[in-house]
């Protein structure tokens, strides 16, 4: 069980009273932006929930688990997210099962 | 980007949604996903990526003025891992921008 597109787009048909097309939409366009605002090289920060931060790794030596043998790790741009205040104090309480 | 630049964004592509509708549809997914980890539940988004709780056990730290040693208990932290689509997207636009500070 995940949360996924589909259930955030019954969630605003639900509450929003959006229609299921506005709906979808809606969903697809979020998780479209956001990564437009990456990709042009913006951090994104969704107050409440955190930020998605953006950093350079250069190169560095790796290897191949299965062969053992030594390749380099390309220097390369990665995304980070940095939970808020909030939503790690939300998820802290969490007393569920060890993930 | 902060969330009211994002909620400006889609409004300006769903112009046949009131401001209002798109504003209150943000806060809205961005609460889901919160109550979502909040009860434990994993969030994946294809492309995009999912997102999960990582467990800390319990450990003792100090109390950095006193020096004091003090038993934390185990808790959960989120975890973020971008999905094959995004960290393709955001690597091939190294060469492209600079990241921006602000």
């Amino acid at each position: 069980m995940a949360l996924t597109k589909v259930d955030m787009a019954e969630r605003l048909f639900d509450d929003l009273g959006l229609n299921k097309r506005e709906a979808k939409e809606m969903v697809e366009m979020f998780f479209e932006v956001i990564p437009e605002a990456l990709e042009q090289g913006y951090q994104v920060k969704l107050s409440g929930f955190g930020n998605f931060d953006l950093r350079e790794k250069n190169q560095r030596p790796g290897r191949n688990p299965k062969t053992g043998e030594e390749i380099p790790i390309s220097a390369r741009r990665v995304v980070t997210f940095r939970p808020g205040q909030k939503l790690k104090a939300r998820v802290e309480a969490y007393a569920g099962s060890q993930q | 980007m902060t969330k009211s630049e994002l909620i400006e964004i889609i409004a300006k592509r769903q112009s046949h949604l009131a401001h209002r509708d798109v504003e209150l549809a943000v806060k809205c997914m961005i609460e889901q996903m919160g109550q979502s980890l909040a009860s434990g539940e994993r969030i994946e988004i294809r492309g995009f990526g999912s997102f999960s709780l990582h467990y800390r056990p319990p450990r003792f730290g100090r109390n950095p003025k006193t020096g004091d040693s003090v038993a934390l208990a185990g808790k959960h932290v989120p975890h973020f891992k971008p999905g094959k689509e995004l960290r393709e997207r955001v690597d091939a636009s190294r060469t492209r921008c600079d990241i921006c500070e602000d």
